[in-house]
């Protein structure tokens, strides 16, 4: 597993204390995926279970599930919002979480109920304050 | 005892090594006043030769000798069962193995059920089977909790014409959720009367037995439609796998769910247990399904072998949010079932089908000789409904006492408006000569 | 003899029976047909069904290739933790396959099938013995399915006290099925931790246990092999909020003779056969399930039940406050004739002996090893000891590298990542039929391994390097089910 200083934590998303990261696009829709420090600590995820698009969830919802071969671990949802877009290429290749978390492993696309919820995740360095703790 | 092998220098040196004086003293981390304080009441041990004795006299008050005569099935059938098969499954490799977590020394158990699993999908005509369940009923219930949790809904529709103890099960596993069971009623024809559903409101699934209980052949493509006119799951069922030798397979109709007993399939009777639950289903279902699978991979030096696989639906792993609390299954039942599967392959499970078919008819037949009507005018495959002339319930079971024949099963205990009605069966156990032995009987 | 028991021999290799069959060949007699052939309609029949074609010594060869493939009890010591893999007597798959028995149908009524009752009814009666309770189902077809039974009975319990609860309290060394019952029959999951003695005090239980919790599930011994010493004050206090207390007795082997649930609080218990009572385990199954009850919740037990009127045995199906029916039939039958003539042949002395045998293995085991293997809880144990792999981590050796080295050794390994509350658990339980002298082979072959997790640590971790395959690729076989050939 790697150490906290081998992780790739981009400056230009945002993080949860849970290990989603979200990223903020145009218009009110964040992409969200699973943190560097989440997939190294999961190890090899073997399936992802994504939401159904249009479903509505609040923030701190479990909208998706990671697997790995002896485990399955709930994803939370950073914001409130409806999907409306999840990663369909996961269902034949889970291991994008593994490969390229940030970018072609990401999860979900999410219109924001409420874009004022953005301001209370936290930055690359709060993060890794609550990584270190 | 002769199981245990501890001789009483092994005994003392064993203490020694854990600093223990007694193996009473080993029991001292128990509380004194939570031990008991008297010996167990238990009849004094049998040697292997008193147990051979007294099993010798428990056993010849069951009328079961080679001379029965089984004119009965209703979710349990009598079948030749291979010497080969037999004496195959009693190899103690198999047999004294435990569920297949080290895959590098359960290789047999695994490509075994892996074969298993691959029949049964064939068999059915469906994309996934699962390593087993414990019987027909409760494989059934497992289908019915997958439709609902997947549609989550409250209310499943259930034929009457499926195995009345099966519809029983159901209302256990289903009762304490507070899940709503509406049973379909049957037609004239004694099938499953799917116009009924219509007005049944929103439902998760319809689920059919088919052969039914009464033995008629179901509807399956109508079966199909009415639950796309529900938008609900279509689970077919059945208690007489053989059947599927013949029969066009619940795959083909469409099916999203299948659940059934495999007793068929080389297994002894054994007084209704342990048999051999079925489930498959789709593709789009695989990680609905309860129970092990068996899948196919590399080892690390890309030599092919197998491993259960997607463990991450099962207790062992999601705990209270497992889809099913099963653990062990019937395995070595599925692997008897594989051995007979593979004996008969392909050639070997039509015909065998065929004269069950056949057999049934013929049976039928010489029963409308001697007076029995037959209610149903529908096709059937070793099962039918016959409604008897008057005497013969006292003539039954006599034959039943004297002659070791077991000639039909009352239907009115589960259908209290079919009084005099009887449920036939042949299989390929029976001679021509054997029916014309009960006829001659009942005339 | 050598000191290494595994060694390689001759094995096959075998395709799938898919890749052998050859068109025009059969492995089964066909009955002759002495009645006319009838068709049924063309709609409703199929096209061949594609399985092999294999002749009998096909399909023998294959089987019995496969089987060489497979560990059993029968082969070595199969020291699995929690499940109890003890030596499965031949006598009792005598008994079993007596035509009598094998061939009984289940509908032939109470009148022709009066032996097959009365072995019924005399197990209900010695397994209600044996654990101290009231009334017994043999009808659960696996332990879980028996957990579920039990829990189907306490959940109608409090339906017909007239108010119904929402949680039960379950330990966190509890078996996964623990949980999953509980859900099955509506009830939330609440989890109670073990102190650091690896029991449950009376203090955490009492925390938890309110007025809307239906009772707890409680194993005991628990899955660390240790007694729950508290179990009396628990189950009061349980029972003074109106709870009742469910007993796992996977682990009964370890106490029989000694303690009997019934006297100690529990209220409805589960049997494992195929642990306890020395039925095999078919490579997962059929086991058996026995639920005993007290006499305040006979009357939920699940229908059939086999009764005793006067001199004659009978199937009583109309129990009007019964949780339902369970199995389609009695519950597995034949494994129960096997528990019977177990218990027939052990007696009330051979029973208790078998507990005293495998806690005197397990604590022989325990002491041997404890100066190898890390020893979370150093306590006096009962059936089966847990160690873990912290004094292996400083060479990058796990639980995981030492069990895949034991099957080079020649022995099954123990149970591993279980309970989870021990982290890289390895929980050994060697059952009362292991002899000393084969223990202490297993001792050696423990010791040469954490000799070699010192010195030779590659050799771990490339093990198992003598069996039929290496390391399987787990995570490709989730990622690309591949599930039928």
């Amino acid at each position: 597993m790697k150490e906290i200083n081998q992780l790739e934590l981009p400056e230009d998303l945002k993080y949860t204390k849970s290990h989603e990261w979200v990223k903020k696009n145009e218009g009110d829709t964040v992409k969200i995926g699973l943190s560097d420090y989440a997939q190294d600590q999961l190890g090899e995820i073997v399936f992802v279970e994504v939401p159904e698009v249009g479903g509505t969830f609040s923030k701190g919802d479990e909208f998706a599930n990671v697997e790995s071969v002896k485990a399955v671990s709930e994803i939370y949802l950073p914001v409130s919002g409806e999907i409306i877009a999840v990663n369909e290429e996961l269902e034949d290749a889970p291991e994008l979480v593994n490969e390229s978390c940030y970018d072609k492993g990401w999860i979900a696309e999410v219109k924001l109920s409420d874009p004022s919820e953005l301001d209370s995740l936290l930055d690359k360095g709060a993060y890794l304050v609550t990584l270190k703790g | 005892m002769r199981y245990l092998p501890h001789t009483k220098e092994d005994i003392e040196l064993m203490l020694e090594k854990t600093g223990v004086p007694s193996l009473k003293s080993l029991f001292d981390c128990i509380p004194d006043k939570l031990k008991t304080k008297d010996e167990l009441k238990l009849p004094k041990p049998l040697t292997e030769w008193e147990l051979d004795e007294h099993m010798d006299d428990l056993t010849s008050s069951i009328n079961a000798s080679k001379k029965c005569k089984y004119f009965i099935g209703g979710g349990s059938y009598d079948h030749f069962r291979p010497a080969s098969v037999n004496y195959l499954i009693s190899r103690s490799e198999f047999a004294t193995a435990y569920t297949p977590y080290q895959p590098e020394v359960s290789q047999g158990t695994l490509q075994g059920i892996y074969e298993f699993q691959t029949m049964i999908t064939e068999l059915t005509g469906m994309d996934v089977a699962t390593a087993s369940h414990y019987d027909g009923g409760t494989a059934l219930a497992e289908t019915l909790l997958i439709a609902l949790n997947k549609k989550k809904l409250q209310k499943i529709a259930v034929s009457s014409l499926i195995h009345p103890h099966h519809r029983e099960i159901l209302k256990t596993y289903l009762y304490p959720t507070g899940y709503e069971i509406i049973e379909i009623p049957y037609n004239k024809d004694g099938l499953t009367d799917f116009e009924q559903v219509k007005n049944m409101g929103d439902i998760a699934g319809i689920a059919v037995q088919s052969p039914n209980f009464f033995g008629n052949i179901e509807d399956l493509k109508l079966a199909r439609k009415t639950c796309d006119s529900k938008n609900a799951l279509f689970i077919s069922s059945f208690t007489e796998g053989l059947s599927l030798g013949l029969l066009k397979s619940p795959g083909e109709f469409g099916a999203d769910l299948v659940a059934g007993e495999g007793q068929s399939f080389g297994l002894s009777k054994s007084f209704g247990g342990a048999g051999l639950g079925l489930i498959a289903g789709t593709k789009k279902l695989m990680r609905n399904l309860p129970g092990r699978l068996i899948g196919k991979t590399l080892d690390s030096n890309g030599k092919q072998g197998y491993v259960l696989t997607l463990a991450t639906r099962e207790q062992h792993i999601r705990r209270e949010k497992a889809s099913s609390n099963i653990c062990s299954n019937n395995g070595l039942n599925a692997m008897t079932a594989a051995m007979y599967l593979a004996s008969v392959g392909k050639t070997g499970i039509r015909e065998i089908a065929q004269l069950n078919h056949d057999k049934a008819f013929f049976l039928k037949q010489e029963l409308e000789k001697v007076g029995f009507k037959i209610p149903f005018n529908s096709e059937f495959f070793n099962e039918f409904v016959a409604i008897a002339p008057e005497g013969f319930e006292a003539k039954r079971k006599r034959l039943e006492k004297d002659k070791g024949f077991y000639a039909g099963i009352e239907l009115d205990k589960y259908y209290p408006e079919l009084k005099n009605h009887y449920l036939f069966c042949a299989t390929e156990t029976i001679k021509k000569q054997d029916v014309e032995n009960l006829i001659q009987e009942v005339k | 003899m050598n000191s290494q028991i595994g060694t390689s021999g001759l094995i096959f290799n075998e395709p799938q029976l898919w890749d052998k069959s050859i068109p025009g060949r059969c492995g089964i007699s066909i009955p002759s047909n002495d009645v006319a052939k009838i068709e049924l309609s063309k709609e409703l029949t199929r096209e061949n069904v594609e399985f092999p074609e294999l002749s009998e010594p096909d399909v023998v060869r294959h089987y019995t290739r496969l089987s060489q493939w497979n560990f059993g009890v029968d082969s070595g010591m199969y020291p699995l933790g929690s499940c109890t893999m003890k030596y499965n007597p031949k006598t009792n798959e005598v008994q079993a396959s007596k035509q009598e028995i094998a061939g009984a149908h289940p509908l032939i009524g109470d009148d022709n099938s009066q032996g097959a009752l009365k072995l019924m009814y005399d197990l209900q009666v010695m397994l209600a013995e044996i654990t101290g309770m009231h009334a017994t189902t043999v009808q659960p077809a696996a332990g879980a399915h028996g957990e579920l039974a039990g829990m189907l009975i306490i959940h109608k319990y409090h339906e017909k006290k007239g108010r119904q609860r929402s949680k039960i309290i379950i330990p966190d060394t509890a078996h996964g099925t623990n949980p999953a019952s509980a859900t099955l029959c509506g009830y939330e999951s609440i989890k109670v931790s073990s102190d650091e003695n690896g029991v449950l005090t009376p203090e955490a239980v009492a925390e938890l246990m309110d007025e809307d919790t239906a009772g707890i599930m409680i194993t005991n011994p628990n899955t660390l092999g240790l007694f729950e010493k508290h179990i009396k004050e628990i189950a009061d206090l349980v029972h003074a909020k109106g709870g009742l207390v469910y007993g796992d007795g996977a682990n009964m082997n370890a106490i029989m003779g000694y303690v009997k649930p019934g006297e100690i609080g529990i209220d409805v218990l589960h049997l494992n056969l195929h642990k306890t009572f020395a039925t095999p385990h078919g490579g997962g199954g059929p086991g058996s399930g026995p639920v005993v009850v007290t006499k305040e919740l006979e009357p939920f037990l699940p229908v059939p039940i086999i009764a005793k009127n006067n001199d004659k045995y009978v199937i009583i199906e109309d129990m009007p406050d019964s949780i339902g029916r369970m199995h389609t039939f009695y519950g597995h039958f034949n494994v129960l004739v096997k528990a019977y003539s177990y218990i027939l042949s052990m007696g009330a002395e051979g029973l208790k002996n078998v507990s005293e045998y495998a806690v005197l293995n397990a604590n022989y085991i325990k002491e041997s090893l404890k100066g190898v293997l890390n020893l979370p809880y150093d306590r006096p144990c009962m059936h089966e000891c847990v160690f873990n792999d912290k004094k292996q981590a400083q060479f990058h050796i796990t639980t995981m590298d030492m069990a895949k080295r034991l099957l080079d050794l020649g022995f099954h390994p123990p149970t591993v990542y279980f309970p989870l509350v021990v982290e890289g658990a390895f929980m050994v339980e060697p059952t009362e039929t292991e002899s000393k002298q084969t223990i202490d082979e297993f001792i050696n072959a423990v010791k040469t391994i954490t000799q070699e997790a010192k010195e030779n640590p590659e050799i771990l971790h490339s093990a198992p390097n003598i069996t039929k395959v290496t390391r399987l690729d787990e995570v490709q076989a989730a990622r690309k089910p591949c599930l039928r050939g």
